[in-house]
């Protein structure tokens, strides 16, 4: 090793187990797997965004050379459950968002399928549509809950007071927008149906690019009505996910369907980037009205913090954004509440800190704009405000070292040298710094399993869970390695399968602290009963162990993200020049795949401040920009010096691991740190994400504390 | 329609019959099991399907297979010696410049492809002035960055990327010095 970062807090660096296969590119993803006799699929999809389709005509496909099923809802097999009417593929011919799949063409060749689908007329009954956010909160839905189980609402005090009596006062409207996960390995399913013998023994084999194998089967086994046991997911490397895979979407049941018809030969389904756009789940956009209340000295007196968002017509999925609102800071006051849209739209589903991401943004924007009006520095303001205990639930933290992450970004970062708005000047550059928190809580998920079994002199550790990038594959050999106090090399690791012992999904940033748990268990109960001397074959199993502590405090990652922008004074166009995120975040399991994670969750959270954007035609519909050609992610020329560390806390109140979790903490605060350093480098406070040259220019002129140097913004 | 053509892929002759709608990444894909090389948008707008084409790196979902007939490919597969892998695919585990790992193949054979273009003196968008002699030494951070804008990373491991390749930049410039003083 020659490069690894050997400041590890805990963790000894181990390079990526997988890597090997990686560069060589011989790691096998799921349309990658060897089947006999394949045959591919190609979807049709809906041209209207709400109706029915009055007819649809394959004969010119079932006529072509190759062309060896086409579905529709006249001809699918029937699904046991339609109740998630995301799974209700082809069951009926209502269509309830462009770009639905109405059916599919399954042929010899990738290339006969698609000429195929182009050969299926279909005609329409269109029915009105509304497919754009409403900026107003008529006709809105007030959710039950939002997104992992959190009321919708809360209300301590009297925000109305606080918020009429203040000292200081921010009301502001922060706006983010419909965006993408893309993760680069589009989704892909590889479905294999054998019919069996008789009623109740047909069974699936399904190759899939998913953060979670069992989820897949538990999920799909009532809709398909097969017991999970006759269904088998499998899914060794997985080209990144980002929430997108975490749940199965309609393509996998789409690809189910399908392989019904072929007489039992594999139907290979890999989506197209464009129709990733449609059919796997996507960030809703956001319109966040936020009041902070202060004092003259700066002490938060309310909070209070309105979400509109939208969510499809045929199921709900409503983001939490407000809920980090509601622990973030000490108010005696305090309110949020989430409002839903009901649209002729795609679903909406889990993207990369699904709430805390579009919800700091706004709140986080809103601090750095309360410490001006304040004449507070921002870390100094957010100093002032660290709640002694979580002001949601009233419990103790189980770690939270906000203040320390600051003080220490702020001496690396050179924060000290930051200036007023639009002071400094490179040139043609505008050059400023900017800071935001950022949170993530700490999940541990239980009802996972680990097996530990000694075989040919080697321990190996079956588990169903996952690797979508996060580095599963080496962290969780190298708990496992120490548990048994063996080399890594010692230790075969399985996961990936439905096999292998239930797992929880990767998601929420819980893998480590919910899988590595569990194997750490699993250790203890294959030494209790087998002793450090095992027989060939000797085998143990234990459960996602509990924790009874944790419930007695909050459980929360934190960090402070550091940012240097610099906008072109002539063009608007935004650099950020350097970053830095300072995170407390438990234990580190292995520096350098974590150091990735977390420094390409910030690049994440800087491609939200100032490229993604998926553009919704109001007409159609229709995602416009749905390619990598104009919906934009950063490139390798758009990241400079940008870095991640991390404080020597373990924290053993949160899980027995003492690991919090990092897959999502590094995105959450970067838009607004991005954004704060946009705004102390121009002096044009954009609130509206991303922050695109336009929208500089266009706000130049008539911003208070902007003023124009030299004739520029 | 289709068409019968020869290619040379990771050293080895290969006759393989086409659909003539066939991207080169289909055929190495789909009929020559070679699944290095991936589909990360089938545009030419993300460049996990990058390959050595005659020793040029180029996009082979943009190309048709049956265009290139007689071609040799090279794919991150073929660039490990044996088990011994080449230099940069060892500076990227090094550095741990993947995750997920999809792009990964496409950003190796880019780096590739790429040293050989500096060596060669092609200057880039940020190279300063076009007229100077330029070599694989005037690879700084922003020259590599720019050149290997071309692959799309969403995990993010660009810092690492452009530290595994100024790793081997710096290794190759120093070879070739202590070369040159002897």
């Amino acid at each position: 090793m020659t490069d690894l970062p050997a400041s590890g807090i805990h963790g000894h660096p181990h390079r990526r187990i997988d890597g090997r296969a990686k560069v060589l590119g011989t790691a096998t993803y799921a349309f990658e797997q060897d089947v006999d006799a394949a045959t591919y699929l190609y979807p049709l999809q809906a041209t209207i965004a709400r109706g029915r389709v009055r007819r649809i005509d394959t004969s010119a496909a079932e006529a072509l050379d190759g062309v060896v099923a086409v579905l529709t809802h006249l001809n699918a097999p029937r699904l046991a459950d339609t109740d998630d009417k995301e799974y209700a593929v082809c069951q009926s011919d209502e269509v309830a968002f462009r770009g639905q799949f109405i059916g599919a063409v399954v042929a010899e060749t990738q290339e006969v399928a698609r000429h195929a689908a182009s050969l299926v007329s279909v005609e329409y009954d269109e029915q009105p549509h509304q497919v754009v956010l409403p900026d107003d909160d008529k006709g809105l839905d007030d959710p039950d809950e939002v997104n992992a189980g959190y009321p919708s609402d809360t209300a301590q005090g009297d925000v109305g007071a606080a918020l009429a009596d203040a000292e200081r006062l921010v009301d502001e409207t922060y706006s983010t927008p419909m965006e993408h996960n893309n993760p680069m390995e589009p989704h892909t399913s590889v479905a294999i149906w054998s019919a069996g013998s008789g009623d109740g023994d047909a069974s699936l084999l399904l190759y899939d690019s998913t953060q979670g194998v069992h989820s897949v089967r538990r999920t799909l086994a009532p809709v398909l009505g097969l017991k999970p046991e006759r269904i088998r997911v499998v899914s060794p490397y997985v080209g990144g996910g980002f929430g997108s895979k975490g749940l199965p979407h309609a393509h996998n049941v789409l690809v189910a369907l399908a392989a019904q018809l072929t007489g039992g030969r594999p139907v290979k389904f890999a989506l197209t980037r464009q129709q990733m756009f449609t059919l796997v789940g996507y960030r809703t956009p956001t319109i966040q009205r936020i009041r902070l209340a202060a004092d003259g000295d700066g002490r938060l007196t309310g909070i209070c913090h309105d979400v509109i968002e939208q969510t499809s017509r045929i199921k709900e999925f409503a983001e939490q954004t407000a809920t980090a609102t509601r622990m973030m800071y000490a108010a005696p006051n305090r309110r949020t509440s989430h409002r839903l849209a009901r649209l002729d739209v795609p679903i909406p589903s889990w993207m990369r800190a699904p709430g805390e991401a579009p919800g700091m943004a706004g709140l986080e924007m809103a601090m750095d704009e309360l410490a001006e009006r304040c004449s507070l520095d921002p870390i100094e303001l957010r100093v002032r405000n660290e709640p002694d205990i979580d002001p949601d639930s009233g419990k103790r933290w189980s770690g939270r070292h906000l203040v320390e992450c600051f003080r220490t970004g702020a001496e690396r970062f050179g924060w000290a040298d930051r200036g007023e708005p639009g002071a400094r000047r490179d040139g043609d550059w505008l050059v400023g710094l900017g800071v935001a928190s950022s949170t993530y809580p700490a999940f541990t998920m239980r009802g996972s399993t680990a097996e530990i079994a000694y075989v040919d002199g080697r321990y190996v550790v079956r588990i169903g869970a996952s690797d979508i990038g996060t580095g599963t594959w080496t962290t969780l050999s190298q708990i496992a390695a120490e548990a048994l106090g063996v080399e890594v090399e010692g230790v075969r690791l399985e996961l990936g399968d439905t096999d292998l012992p239930m797992a929880t999904v990767e998601g929420g940033s819980s893998g480590m602290a919910s899988w590595g748990s569990t194997v750490v268990a699993a250790v203890d109960a294959f030494r209790d009963r087998h002793g450090k001397d095992p027989e060939e074959g000797a085998t143990a199993r234990a459960e996602t162990p509990e924790h009874a502590d944790r419930k007695k405090y909050a459980t929360h990652s934190f960090g402070a993200i550091f940012a240097e922008a610099a906008v072109h004074a002539d063009t608007g166009e935004v650099r950020v020049r350097r970053m830095l995120g300072v995170f407390d975040v438990g234990r580190i399991v292995n520096p350098p795949t974590a150091r990735s994670q977390l420094v390409g969750g910030m690049i994440f959270g800087l491609s939200m401040a100032l490229f993604e954007h998926s553009v919704m035609d109001a007409r159609t519909g229709h995602v416009v920009n749905h390619d990598f050609a104009e919906y934009h992610i950063p490139v390798n020329a758009d990241i400079a010096d940008l870095d991640a560390i991390w404080l020597d806390h373990e924290d053993t109140n949160a899980n027995s691991l003492g690991a919090k979790g990092i897959g999502e903490i590094g995105t959450v605060g970067s838009p607004a740190a991005v954004a704060n350093a946009v705004y102390n480098a121009s002096g044009v406070r954009i609130r509206d994400l991303p922050i695109t040259p336009d929208k500089l220019i266009a706000q130049s002129g008539s911003t208070k504390t902007g003023s124009p140097q030299s004739g520029h913004m | 329609m289709e068409a019968t053509i020869t290619l040379t892929v990771d050293g080895r002759a290969e006759t393989v019959t086409v659909d003539t709608r066939t991207s080169l990444l289909d055929a190495l894909r789909d009929r020559l099991g070679n699944t290095s090389p991936k589909k990360g948008c089938d545009h030419g707008q993300c460049g996990a399907c990058t390959v050595l084409l005659d020793g040029r790196r180029m996009l082979s979902c943009l190309a048709l297979a049956v265009a290139h007939d007689g071609a040799d490919v090279v794919t991150a597969r073929g660039l490990a010696d044996g088990d011994r892998l080449h230099a940069i695919q060892e500076a990227f585990i090094d550095h741990d410049a993947l995750q997920c790992g999809y792009c990964t193949p496409g950003q190796v054979c880019s780096a590739v492809g790429m040293l050989d273009e500096a060596a060669g003196g092609s200057p880039s968008h940020v190279t300063a002035d076009l007229t100077a002699e330029r070599g694989l030494g005037d690879l700084d951070d922003d020259e590599i960055r720019e050149r290997m804008s071309g692959n799309l990373c969403r995990c993010g491991a660009y810092v690492n990327i452009v530290a595994a390749i100024r790793e081997v930049v710096g290794t190759t410039v120093d070879a070739q010095a202590t070369t040159a003083a002897r």
